[in-house]
């Protein structure tokens, strides 16, 4: 995790996020690793565990497998459909794999891009909103999901959620 | 990265309702406590359990090795403890918080999570006499140095400052009572010096003050006083703000070195503005354990629910009973800084608008051998208020600091804490205020 930017706050409707992990199935993660102490390979085997398809792309391990998925060198490389890619590279490398996105987006149906936890390029993302692709920045879609679907509260975390309802599991 | 766009991105990032835009009245009844999703049970149940059913083995192992969120067994999390923690973390508008056995517990688990051994730490003198006592001995014993100062002036912690010094800690409202703490310039020092600063928060409560809105990082309550409050349980709680950079120069290997005792996991990097709650939950909790009881949880957690209305009669009642007290003949002095003769009234207006909490200290005449005597008297004949060593009771409480709570401190000590021979302390509780005042006439008689 490198620092959050320090740019003003970022702010997501959890509704939105909500929605985006509630449709997305497949997710193409790149800076995925195969050290099963690095945040990313901690994010990939949780988000697998939810039921999504988790994508490694990682040129350092192009071809390996990483957590029973075969890694591929970029975006562009991978033979199947996508509906989202999360980012898990530093800022600076942040709009390189944005403007991949958007090259792949509408032949790999991605149709979200999201930044990590501390990751963050506003003007990626304005290209990324330009191409009609949703963006997250700074934010962990396996925090988010715990978050917003009940779990992060269990570890003492401020979730935010206030609310009289009956809690509905995630997808 | 460079041009910041002025315009919102598309889809426009919408504000969430963040609790911190709830009221802390709301906070204290709902954050944390949604209904049973299986049964809908609105009351949150005691869990009294001590351990949980893994899905699979595969389940178990991400468990163990902190991959997912869940429960293991209830040293380390417990889904009772768990709503005090996301409440506590809500009412002090903080990150996450992490509960323990008694306030004492997590003042451990803090500083075990912060310190190496050869590491100091400095720390107001104005403390609860066993705050005290843990820094200055026991802490000792684990190779932790505490420098204590006195904290009325802000300086005196720059002063204490060295290389090995790790944090600061404070009580912004002081126990035993009447002493209240410049914040600020305290926030600047340890910024400036890298380090956290944290906040003993239990005299307060987050009803009174938020120590985070003025820049501490780390909060500690005593759940056992006023947010439990009715004199039923014992626990702590340990909050963190999210916002301290434990990567700025080194200084915490601890949150920023892989971990052997995790197979080489890096909390900060790993949890991010949760990781210290996370690394004194995962290692301190579980290697030392005290962990809170679920039904101690449960009782805490329904004693918070009222807090709001119970400290406004708090500090009502202590208001009522300090100018009673101050305008009594055979009262010497009384060290409330909601009277506005205290030297720390102005500062208790800024930092407790809404009352000086309900602990407060007087000494009576003939002080302060004749004081000591007519204090023991007064102890020992007022008929409402119950003698014993705790606060923030529904109960009127009163109590000798010399002869009980700060009685393993020398003199010295005892005098720069405010708890000197003639001392009595009180803690006011909710009782009709007009039949406190009758009390403690006929005692003074
Ligand atoms: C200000 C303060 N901090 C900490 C403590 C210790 O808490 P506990 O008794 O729950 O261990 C107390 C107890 O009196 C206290 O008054």
């Amino acid at each position: 995790m490198s620092k959050p930017a320090a740019e003003e706050p970022l702010h997501y409707d959890d509704a939105l996020l909500r929605r985006i992990l509630t449709n997305a199935k497949t997710i193409a993660m790149v800076g995925a690793s195969p050290d099963w102490v690095r945040p990313s390979n901690f994010a990939m085997k949780y988000l697998q565990r939810k039921g999504y398809r988790v994508i490694p792309v990682n040129p350092g391990h192009a071809g390996k497998d990483i957590l029973g998925e075969t890694t591929y060198a970029c975006l562009r490389d991978i033979p199947d459909k996508f509906d989202m890619v999360d980012v898990f590279r530093t800022s600076d490398a942040a709009g390189a794999i944005a403007d991949e996105a958007i090259e792949v987006a509408a032949n790999k149906g991605a149709q979200v891009l999201w930044m990590q936890l501390g990751v963050r390029d506003d003007a990626a993302a304005e290209r990324a909103a330009a191409a009609g692709v949703t963006v997250v920045m700074n934010r962990c879609p396996k925090i988010e999901y715990g978050r917003l679907f009940g779990e992060l509260g269990w570890s003492g975390v401020n979730t935010g959620i206030i609310s009289s309802k009956r809690r509905k599991p995630g997808p | 990265m460079n041009d910041k766009p002025k315009k919102a991105l598309s889809p426009s990032p919408a504000p969430s309702p963040a609790a911190g835009e709830y009221g802390i009245e709301t906070l204290a009844i709902h954050a944390g406590a949604s209904p049973e999703p299986v049964t809908g049970a609105r009351n949150t149940p005691i869990y009294q359990t001590t351990s949980y059913v893994f899905e699979d083995v595969e389940h178990a192992a991400d468990l163990f090795n902190l991959q997912t969120f869940g429960f293991i067994y209830s040293r380390l999390t417990n889904p009772t403890v768990a709503v005090l923690e996301e409440r506590m973390a809500a009412l002090e508008g903080g990150r996450a918080a992490v509960c323990a056995a008694s306030g004492h517990a997590v003042q451990f688990l803090a500083f075990f999570t912060l310190l190496e051994p050869g590491d100091e730490f400095i720390s107001s003198l104005n403390l609860y006499g066993g705050s005290i006592t843990q820094f200055g001995h026991s802490f000792k014993r684990l190779g932790w140095t505490c420098h204590f100062v006195d904290p009325t002036n802000p300086e005196n912690f720059q002063k204490a400052l060295t290389p090995k010094c790790k944090a600061i800690f404070i009580e912004v409202l002081a126990n035993p009572g009447g002493i209240v703490l410049d914040v600020e310039p305290i926030v600047a020092i340890a910024r400036e010096a890298g380090i956290p600063l944290i906040v003993d928060n239990t005299m307060a409560t987050p009803y009174l003050c938020r120590p985070m809105e003025w820049g501490a990082d780390l909060v500690v309550h005593s759940t056992t006083k006023f947010l439990s409050g009715h004199g039923t349980s014992m626990g702590g709680a340990l909050i963190e703000s999210g916002k301290f950079d434990w990567a700025r120069d080194g200084k915490f290997p601890t949150m920023t070195e892989p971990d052997p005792a995790y197979h080489g996991l890096t909390f900060y990097e790993t949890f991010g503005d949760f990781g210290f709650t996370m690394k004194a939950r995962t290692v301190a909790l579980r290697d030392f354990g005290p962990a809170m009881s679920p039904a101690n949880a449960f009782y805490t957690i329904t004693g918070i629910e009222s807090l709001p209305v119970r400290m406004e009669r708090h500090v009502a009642n202590a208001q009522k009973v300090a100018k009673f007290l101050d305008a009594h003949p055979a009262v010497d002095w009384v060290s409330y800084a909601g009277l506005k003769n205290s030297p720390y009234h102005a500062l208790a207006k800024k930092y407790l608008p809404r009352g000086a909490g309900s602990v407060f200290t007087f000494g009576l005449k003939g002080s302060p051998k004749g004081g000591y005597e007519a204090g023991i008297r007064l102890v020992e004949t007022v008929n409402l208020f119950s003698h014993l060593a705790n606060v923030g009771d529904t109960r009127s409480l009163i109590l000798h600091p010399a002869s009980t709570t700060h009685r393993q401190l020398t003199d010295e000590q005892r005098h720069a804490a405010g708890a000197g021979p003639d001392v009595i302390r009180l803690s006011v509780g909710l009782e009709t205020a007009d039949d406190l005042l009758a009390d403690l006439d006929q005692a003074l008689g």
